[in-house]
């Protein structure tokens, strides 16, 4: 080729002043070339790949253009399924204002509401590719009742409606909000989000059901990651068999007198152990709030949100400092003096 | 005139009619659900939208894998499009086969044996058998314009080689470049009802180590030998934008060797199809690539990427130094006088 590099350059310095800008502007394009060379910042502080060749998503391991030049190919619809029974009608307005804004932002999105109070739903503003379907769903008196019905009813609604309607489908706690775009790096046919509580513990210390006598005991010695259940999905096929195949563990369970350590969680665990997810998410994709962020997680996209406070987006820091001031500083200040 | 026995049962019909309307007709009614089993339809869907095979993975023993612990770091391991880059340490061969054996796979290889070529085939066929799949069924196709060279090898049970007859060009290009219609061709016929998966290889080479399930995929391609440590500006892409190979500058993410690509029978049919006509399209314009199919298929996996990548421990050659970053050579050239070979 006829590109100059260095080695050509250190021997053109004494022909004239045009050559060697060339040469100068060759090099500098593949100096930079090979510095940024044009895999953007990879990740090396992370397991960014399973031993079964299942990619674990994190932020600086994709692309999203390439990824949504891909899916727009491919026209596809994805559903989110999501449970807001009792108390929890409360952050069907956060979650949902939230999730149109940046989950799947520019694709069709139609979203499952599952809910007991269909008339205490407020008005929400969907974006013009997305719909919601809200889903009139009985309430349980136990709230591990209701977190084990819901594998029960995604499946059920799976085969009378969903299959016809969406190719992939998300289940999704409602008790979250987003804050950074979670876009088609999550779309393949089993996905599951490693927990932020146990991303770094050993298979002994993992949450997992012990108890032989249940149907998600994991037996010692085994086991991959520990899985949360706020936020797992896949193909239609593929998150059918999953809810099926968990609700009957719950059955079973229930026959036998013995509910799972942590309930509908630990049958996923279990199912996703034998039946390995073909992609993982991070834990960026569902991070609890109540812990401090670790360097590794260098984008918080879905958290959860408190209980007790709901987050509002910025109280402006001036009006803060203003009301501590007020309250605090000021009495203080007089007192001293 | 209408019978007694007649009118009566009519009045009996309406009088019952009328009684459960009276007495059901005003209450709600209770739809009990009705459930279709329905497994056409799953399979239809996985069908239509490509999807890959969540396998059953039975109960197995082995190291836990750690978040914060990522077994190599000094490589690249997904692609930006989040296609697993296969290299040593990266997978367990166990969990794989544990998935892939239940699955009663057969695959594929394609080899073009032409002219001299044929001396090759002994070696290629020995070591596939010791380390190409071992305990999957395996069909060997060799393409030659002179099947009488072909040396008959022992295979293992499970294995077997069919000799396809292909006309020879007169020119080496044109012979390597004619190998996406055959493949196309021999798909169309054959292939297609008797492989789930088919690799298309070269034959002047030979397998050193395992070359297992960990690459089978949708598409899978490989990184060249010479070019995987080196910026894209320097990847011998065709330049020419007179070509239906051509790449412009500043774009392109892995320079694939020519020498390995594959993945299911299904896509290679079509992936050899779109190479085959880019490359009559050149034809048609007088001009011929770079480095002839090889650019054609560059050109296709830029805008088609694949679903796995293969590092250069599937495609190496032997004239090289071994870089630290390669742990284990699999598949590698036979040392050879190009001159002598290509008439």
């Amino acid at each position: 080729a006829d590109v100059c590099t260095f080695g050509m350059f250190i021997s053109k310095v004494d022909i004239c002043a045009e050559e060697i800008c060339v040469c100068l502007y060759e090099f500098y394009r593949s100096f930079k070339d090979y510095l940024h060379s044009h895999i953007p910042c990879r990740r090396r502080d992370v397991l960014v790949l399973t031993p079964w060749l299942a990619p674990i998503v994190w932020e600086g391991t994709f692309n999203r253009d390439i990824l949504n030049a891909q899916y727009m190919q491919k026209k596809l619809v994805t559903g989110v399924v999501t449970f807001a029974v009792k108390k929890y009608v409360q952050f069907i307005e956060g979650f949902m204002s939230s999730a149109n804004k940046y989950f799947l932002a520019g694709h069709q999105v139609i979203f499952y509401l599952f809910t007991d109070n269909p008339e205490q739903i407020p008005h929400i503003q969907m974006a013009p590719e997305n719909h919601l379907f809200v889903i009139p769903v009985q309430n349980h008196s136990r709230w591990q009742d209701i977190s084990m019905s819901r594998m029960d009813i995604i499946s059920r609604y799976i085969r009378s409606q969903f299959q016809y309607e969406v190719h992939y489908l998300y289940s999704i706690d409602i008790d979250v909000q987003l804050f950074e775009h979670i876009g088609v790096e999550i779309i393949d046919a089993l996905v599951g989000t490693i927990s932020s509580w146990q991303y770094t513990a050993r298979r002994e210390s993992k949450s997992y059901e012990t108890r032989t006598e249940s149907q998600a005991a994991i037996p010692k010695g085994e086991g991959d990651f520990y899985y949360t259940a706020s936020f797992y999905g896949g193909s239609v096929a593929e998150v059918y068999k999953l809810t099926r195949t968990c609700f009957k563990g719950v059955m079973k369970d229930r026959e036998n007198g013995i509910e799972a350590r942590w309930h509908d969680e630990s049958h996923l665990n279990k199912y996703l152990l034998y039946h390995k997810p073909t992609r993982l998410l991070s834990p960026e994709y569902y991070w609890d709030e109540e812990l401090s962020r670790p360097r590794i997680i260098q984008v918080k996209r879905m958290c959860s949100v408190r209980k007790n406070m709901l987050r509002t987006p910025g109280i402006p820091g001036s009006v803060m400092w203003a009301m501590l001031s007020c309250h605090v500083f000021l009495p203080l200040g007089f007192t001293i003096i | 005139m209408i019978s007694r026995k007649v009118v009566g049962s009519l009045v009996c019909l309406f009088v019952v009619t009328a009684f459960i309307w009276i007495t059901a007709g005003n209450g709600k009614v209770h739809y009990l659900p009705y459930y279709l089993p329905c497994p056409e339809i799953f399979s239809m869907k996985l069908q239509y939208t490509e999807e890959k095979l969540v396998q059953l993975f039975p109960r197995l023993f082995y190291q836990q894998p750690r978040v914060l612990a990522p077994k190599r770091q000094d490589v690249l391991t997904v692609t930006p499009w989040l296609a697993p880059i296969i290299w040593e340490g990266t997978f367990n061969a166990e969990i794989l086969d544990s998935a892939y054996r239940p699955l009663n796979l057969t695959v594929g290889v394609t080899a073009f044996a032409i002219g001299k070529y044929t001396r090759f085939v002994g070696r290629f066929l020995e070591s596939a058998e010791k380390h190409f799949m071992k305990g999957y069924r395996v069909n060997y196709y060799i393409f030659t314009d002179n099947p009488e060279t072909i040396p008959a090898v022992q295979l293992q049970p499970g294995r077997r080689l069919v000799i396809v007859p292909i006309k020879k060009y007169p020119s080496w290009q044109e012979i390597s470049m004619r190998r996406m219609e055959a493949i196309n061709k021999h798909i169309a016929e054959t292939s297609h009802g008797e492989v789930d998966y088919l690799f298309c290889l070269d034959i002047d080479m030979v397998f050193y180590n395992a070359w297992g399930p960990e690459t089978l995929g949708d598409i899978v391609a490989a990184i060249h030998p010479g070019y995987f440590n080196v910026p894209r500006s320097q990847f011998p892409y065709e330049r020419r934008s007179s070509s239906a190979a051509h790449i412009p500058d500043g774009e392109g993410d892995f320079y694939y060797g020519g020498a390995v690509f594959g993945g299911l029978v299904k896509k290679v049919y079509e992936f050899t199809k779109t190479c085959h006509m880019t490359i009559l399209t050149d034809k048609a314009n007088g001009i011929m690539a770079a480095w002839q199919e090889e650019s054609h298929l560059n050109r296709h996996f830029l805008s088609h990427k694949p679903s796995k990548v293969l590092s250069p421990e599937y495609l190496w050659d032997d004239r090289k130094p071994k870089p630290p970053e390669i742990h284990l050579i699999r598949f590698s050239t036979v040392d050879k006088d190009y001159k002598e070979i290509r008439d």
